[in-house]
């Protein structure tokens, strides 16, 4: 699979994720997969590229549950993987279960993070989402979160890990709580495409946190991302309105030649409708 | 209906509704009235943000409309603090929160800090990152009623009980009610690491704080007032 700014926008789907998710947390727990097979199909039909799969639930062995739940997910699909999960000792188990080439996610410009995290990326020839903060929290400065893109991209180099297996996340948060924090996302990612030029990815629907009718601000969102250098989201594909406004975005910034994409898919919903 | 009792609807009004300058306004026009500070505070600013509160746990409210209350009601308690300190009372309860080592989430904590400021609490928030020690430090400084502990990721959980552990070892186990919050935090793990309440969101976080302050030292002072938490929230609008 390949993500650039020339390529469509590639949507890695978010919902086998059991946080705020009582009823797969819970299942997760007890080993039922159902719902993480169901949800990996589901996003896949929706149009989901990658699939994001994490198993953070307190006080479990996650790195097992983890391995278990990318196994299920490899089950029923053959997207790529993104591996999610703040424990190291997971990503490592999950690197070593997943056949293919993985999307760490993710390490930060945190000293003992990169040390850890990188040489394991190298080790599986996977990729890694890095995000532009460090041990001090996140800067709200586009210019200082570029300097830690910068460092993580150079660490990753360092490790020998190509600039195109980096894919920095320059952080998005929810603008209910700062109305600035959208704008500062959006510039820092046009400093990062403009100066670094890797791809980028981000926790979109973070933008809507705290907000009614969070999926016309994710899907608002998206498209002003796009065009600021994102080339790749975790969201949520189940949601239409997300999935369209991808596509559209797509299409106008001419990533979608004679806008094939947006009509089959038009054409697609049309018949599933009519089913 | 007497302007006093006018300007009290109005004030619960506009509070509610996060209307800054009519809150400002309104307080200064009781406070020509000859209205007592105690009474602006108690029965207008208050009660609207408990049912902010009420609203946002229901679903009503979104997290703006909690910030921006909170907000307004700064702006009368900036008012309303020289005048409370002269009567010498004391806030309803000491409270110190912090996001646990290694967790730089904030959000949720801050919600917490506004709406416990706004309820009368004097806060001490240590802000993200917190080590243990830190914590440990906090609560024997400043003896309080809670020590709240939030985080949002489940690595840095298990900060809980090593927060839990350093304030056993350092004999403040028992002096102090120890609550936690988060993202991912259910109350079935905050019992597993031995904390003594567990509170899904910021409004939770603040009703449970006050009946546990009222519980503990009844309600007379409870019902006195806030001039430590009142200068807490002035030093906060004057960094933001």
């Amino acid at each position: 699979m390949v993500i650039s700014g020339d390529s469509p926008f590639v949507i890695v789907g978010e919902r086998i994720n059991p946080t705020g998710r009582k009823v797969l947390a819970a299942e997760m727990k007890q080993g039922i997969m159902d719902r993480v097979r169901s949800d990996a199909e589901a996003q896949a039909g929706a149009g989901a590229h990658m699939l994001d799969v994490n198993a953070g639930i307190p006080a479990v062995d996650e790195p097992a549950l983890l391995v278990a739940a990318i196994k299920a997910v490899m089950d029923v699909t053959n997207l790529p993987i993104c591996i999610d999960s703040s424990i190291i000792e997971a990503l490592e188990a999950g690197l070593s279960a997943y056949q293919g080439k993985a999307l760490v996610n993710s390490v930060t410009a945190e000293e003992e993070r990169m040390e850890r995290i990188l040489p394991l990326v190298k080790k599986h020839g996977a990729a890694v989402i890095g995000m532009a903060n460090d041990e001090t929290g996140i800067t709200m400065v586009p210019s200082e979160r570029l300097a830690l893109a910068r460092r993580i991209i150079e660490r990753a180099a360092d490790h020998g890990i190509p600039q195109e297996d980096v894919i920095i996340d320059p952080i998005a948060m929810t603008v209910a709580a700062d109305p600035t924090c959208g704008l500062i996302t959006l510039e820092t990612m046009r400093l990062i495409r403009d100066e670094l030029g890797n791809n980028m990815t981000c926790g979109a629907s973070n933008v809507s946190f705290g907000l009614p009718d969070r999926a016309a601000v994710n899907a608002a969102f998206l498209p002003l991302a796009m065009h600021a250098g994102l080339t790749c989201a975790i969201t949520n594909p189940l949601e239409p309105q997300i999935r369209r406004a991808v596509l559209a975005g797509d299409l106008l910034l001419g990533h979608d030649e004679y806008a094939m994409r947006w009509i089959s898919t038009y054409r697609a919903d049309l018949a599933r409708a009519g089913q | 209906m007497s302007r006093e009792e006018e300007i009290r609807a109005e004030l619960f009004e506009h509070t509610l509704n996060g209307h800054a300058p009519e809150v400002k306004a309104l307080t200064e026009e009781g406070l020509k009235l000859g209205m007592d500070p105690m009474d602006i505070l108690f029965k207008a600013l208050i009660p609207s943000l408990e049912e902010v509160g009420r609203r946002f746990e229901k679903g009503d409210f979104f997290v703006p409309e909690m910030l921006i209350a909170a907000r307004a009601m700064q702006g009368a308690l900036v008012i309303l603090r020289p005048l409370i300190a002269e009567t010498g009372a004391k806030p309803v309860g000491r409270y110190v929160i912090g996001t646990v080592k290694g967790d730089i989430h904030d959000i949720g904590k801050n919600l917490c800090v506004i709406m416990l400021e706004g309820a009368g609490f004097e806060v001490f928030d240590l802000g993200v990152n917190t080590p243990p020690e830190k914590f440990v430090d906090a609560v024997k400084q400043h003896e309080p009623d809670i020590v709240g502990f939030s985080a949002f990721l489940t690595t840095t959980m298990p900060m809980f009980k090593a927060n839990i552990d350093a304030l056993t070892k350092a004999g403040l186990r028992d002096k102090v009610h120890i609550a936690v919050g988060g993202a991912p935090v259910t109350q079935e793990y905050a019992r597993h690491v031995g904390a003594d309440s567990y509170a899904p969101d910021a409004s939770m976080a603040t009703r449970m704080a006050k009946e546990l302050v009222g519980d503990r030292s009844g309600s007379s002072q409870g019902a006195q007032a806030l001039e430590q938490a009142v200068m807490k929230i002035d030093e906060t609008l004057r960094k933001g």
